[in-house]
């Protein structure tokens, strides 16, 4: 469908038409297509120097504790390097394709982005890389980091994290699997939950809402006593998975809790027993290496992986290790 | 001390008022003046603000909301809300999506087919408010949540996921993302298309409200609605025209959107319907109903985008963003609210 040729033409008709309808602009004026409005998308190689500021645009929402800790990650980074890191975000894909373009017009050194919902972001993320800016993507959107023109993502693949907390839950035993989505339009969490449920075998989803805790608590608890076979919960978020311990505990059910990432009432949790484990992505690396990636990249022109992702994660947080990193998830690090 | 004098001479006077005060009427001054406020600001505090390319860029941010709240803003004027508005925009987008990549629809019919249901829906929501006299504000409440459930609901079930993506490969994608999202490079400067239909919609919109029967009508039921219906204004018509120009409006975003991006997500636009209200109250308009101005909604949304825009590029910390945008809109309304009391000291 995407021909060069036909792209043209209609590159041809556009201007035609606008140089009918805008004379008066149309001489100073040259128009392009939707989406794919990218000259080359060969990358110029950047001279080797300077290297100043960089903008991290991430999907999180603001106030999101484990957003919080990559922007940490990117911080201490910029900091070791003496680079500015500018780091905005919104979950608004659109509102994100703005805050790239935002980023191109600055002229930064480098940009980093977190792509929950890559199509969206794409012609953005081609024009930071069709102006001589290096991309490095983060989190999500592994599978179109390169196509897009990015030199590296780091992240943790959503699909094969989900099997391995499955695994772990099917390997302690479990029967039936409930697996809780948080975000109704995170791709990521649909992700995890499908490679969870594909791993573990048998188990059924479950809507909450992030923002609403005392919803989530009550829509679990609602759900474990609907159901008694249910004997583990899975929850995808931090916040959610306090919710899931203590809706298990209201319900007396006997279900094993499992959750993704960390945070101090997780690791609390984990030391009382009330949690299996934490499958931790270890997201402050998400925030860090990008910045040195870039700083690499700009001084010496060197690339990490050969275009295959940095893994982060999963790194698993249990009964074994929580002591050694509580302190450093009270520090914001981890 | 100066007004009350200038009210005994404007009333009667068919001379007309003075330029100075002839402006000082208008709803959209002080919005004006609000917007000329945080352009100089941001223009002097950062060096990209006023770049072609940092130009393009708040205009993109400001135009999708402009239309949005050119089309709340007459609805306002009418004495109502929308509050399925935001949603809205993500509902079309989602109903062209589906039909053109999982139906394997032309694009131009997917996008007729959402234009019907964005309407089918604007007219409901009108037809209910008016037949049942129930706030608007309850109702299209009712409409935003039903809209919510129905986008992500449909969405995972036919795709199993929350986001429908690969327009871009559809039938009829070339043409019609011209029209909704293609570029137009001045300079540097890349111009969306949305800004185009910002710019058209908001002089169609002014055009409607100040010259014409309909324009008079809005203002009379938004004013007063028994006495609108005495001088024999078809009120139940004209509310429901108006709940199905922000839901055309919806769709004319909604398919920026899905053209420019090629995908949406399922819960996209929660919450946005609280911006289009905000910058149509920017622009001059009254919560009450009855007073307002189209431009001036688009000033409203032009305000915002600058603000949200300006604040990235004097590279703020993120963390005091909502804080920063809360203070300037603030004074942008406080300035506004000023020109308005004179505005309306002078009118009556």
């Amino acid at each position: 469908m995407f021909r060069r040729s036909a792209e043209v033409a209609a590159i041809q008709r556009f201007s035609l038409r606008a140089a009918m309808s805008l004379a008066a602009v149309a001489a100073l004026a040259a128009c392009s297509g939707p989406g794919a409005d990218v000259v080359g998308t060969t990358q110029s190689p950047v001279a080797a120097g300077e290297f100043e500021s960089v903008a991290v645009v991430t999907h999180g929402s603001a106030g999101d504790a484990f957003w919080n800790v990559v922007k940490n990650g990117a911080e201490a980074a910029g900091k070791e390097l003496g680079v500015a890191v500018q780091y905005n975000s919104s979950g608004d894909p659109g509102q994100q394709a703005k805050l790239i373009d935002n980023a191109v017009a600055q002229g930064v050194d480098g940009l980093v982005v977190s792509m929950a919902n890559p199509e969206a972001l794409r012609p953005s993320v081609e024009r930071a890389v069709a102006a001589g800016i290096p991309v490095v993507t983060i989190n999500s959107g592994e599978g179109e980091s390169a196509k897009y023109g990015a030199f590296a993502h780091v992240g943790q693949s959503e699909g094969l994290a989900g099997q391995a907390a499955g695994r772990r839950l099917a390997d302690a035993g479990r029967k039936k699997l409930l697996c809780v989505i948080h975000e109704a339009g995170n791709i990521g969490a649909t992700q995890r939950c499908d490679g969870a449920t594909r791993a573990f075998g048998n188990g059924a989803t479950l809507q909450v809402d992030i923002n609403n805790p005392t919803d989530a608590q009550s829509r679990i608890k609602g759900a474990l006593e609907a159901d008694r076979s249910i004997d583990a919960v899975l929850t995808l978020n931090s916040q959610v998975a306090a919710r899931a311990v203590d809706a298990v505990r209201e319900s007396r059910s006997a279900a094993t809790v499992a959750t993704f990432d960390l945070n101090t009432d997780v690791v609390e949790a984990i030391r009382a027993g009330a949690l299996l484990f934490a499958v931790d992505q270890q997201q402050y690396e998400q925030g860090y290496l990008p910045i040195v990636l870039l700083e690499l990249y700009r001084a010496n022109l060197n690339t990490v992986g050969g275009g295959a992702p940095v893994q982060t994660g999963p790194g698993f947080v249990d009964a074994d290790n929580v002591e050694a990193v509580a302190t450093l998830v009270a520090q914001g690090t981890r | 001390m100066t007004t009350t004098t200038e009210r005994t001479e404007v009333t009667p006077s068919t001379e007309g008022p003075s330029l100075l005060q002839r402006l000082a009427v208008r709803p959209e001054i002080g919005a004006a003046l609000g917007a000329l406020l945080v352009f100089v600001f941001f223009s002097l505090i950062t060096d990209r603000f006023l770049s072609p390319l940092g130009i393009a860029t708040w205009l993109d941010d400001a135009s999708t909301l402009g239309i949005m709240a050119v089309a709340v803003a007459l609805l306002m004027i009418g004495g109502e809300f929308d509050l399925s508005a935001g949603v809205m925009t993500a509902s079309t987008a989602l109903v062209t999506a589906l039909l053109a990549v999982h139906a394997g629809w032309n694009v131009w019919f997917a996008l007729l087919a959402s234009l019907v249901f964005a309407l089918t829906v604007g007219a409901f929501n009108g037809w209910v408010v008016m037949r049942t006299g129930l706030p608007s504000f309850i109702v299209t409440l009712g409409t935003f949540l039903a809209l919510q459930g129905l986008n992500l609901g449909v969405t995972r079930l036919v795709t199993d996921t929350v986001q429908v993506s690969g327009v871009r490969a559809a039938d009829g994608y070339q043409s019609a993302g011209w029209v909704f999202a293609s570029t137009l490079n001045i300079g540097d400067a890349r111009i969306q298309a949305s800004v185009v239909w910002w710019i058209v919609l908001t002089a169609i919109a002014s055009i409607i409200l100040v010259r014409t029967k309909f324009g008079n009508w809005i203002f009379a039921v938004g004013g007063s609605l028994p006495s609108a219906r005495a001088v024999g204004v078809p009120a139940d018509r004209t509310k429901i025209l108006l709940f199905m120009g922000t839901a055309f409006a919806g769709w004319v975003v909604g398919s920026c959107n899905i053209l420019r991006f090629a995908s949406v997500q399922a819960n996209q636009g929660v919450g946005l319907e609280l911006h289009y209200i905000i910058a149509a109250v920017v622009g001059g308009c009254l919560l009450t109903g009855g007073f307002g101005s189209a431009i001036g909604a688009a000033i409203g949304a032009l305000i915002f985008g600058m603000a949200r825009q300006g604040i990235v590029f004097a590279r703020w910390d993120s963390d005091w963003f909502m804080l920063f945008l809360g203070v300037l809109l603030l004074a942008a309304v406080l300035v506004n609210n000023r020109f308005q009391k004179r505005a309306e000291r002078v009118r009556r």
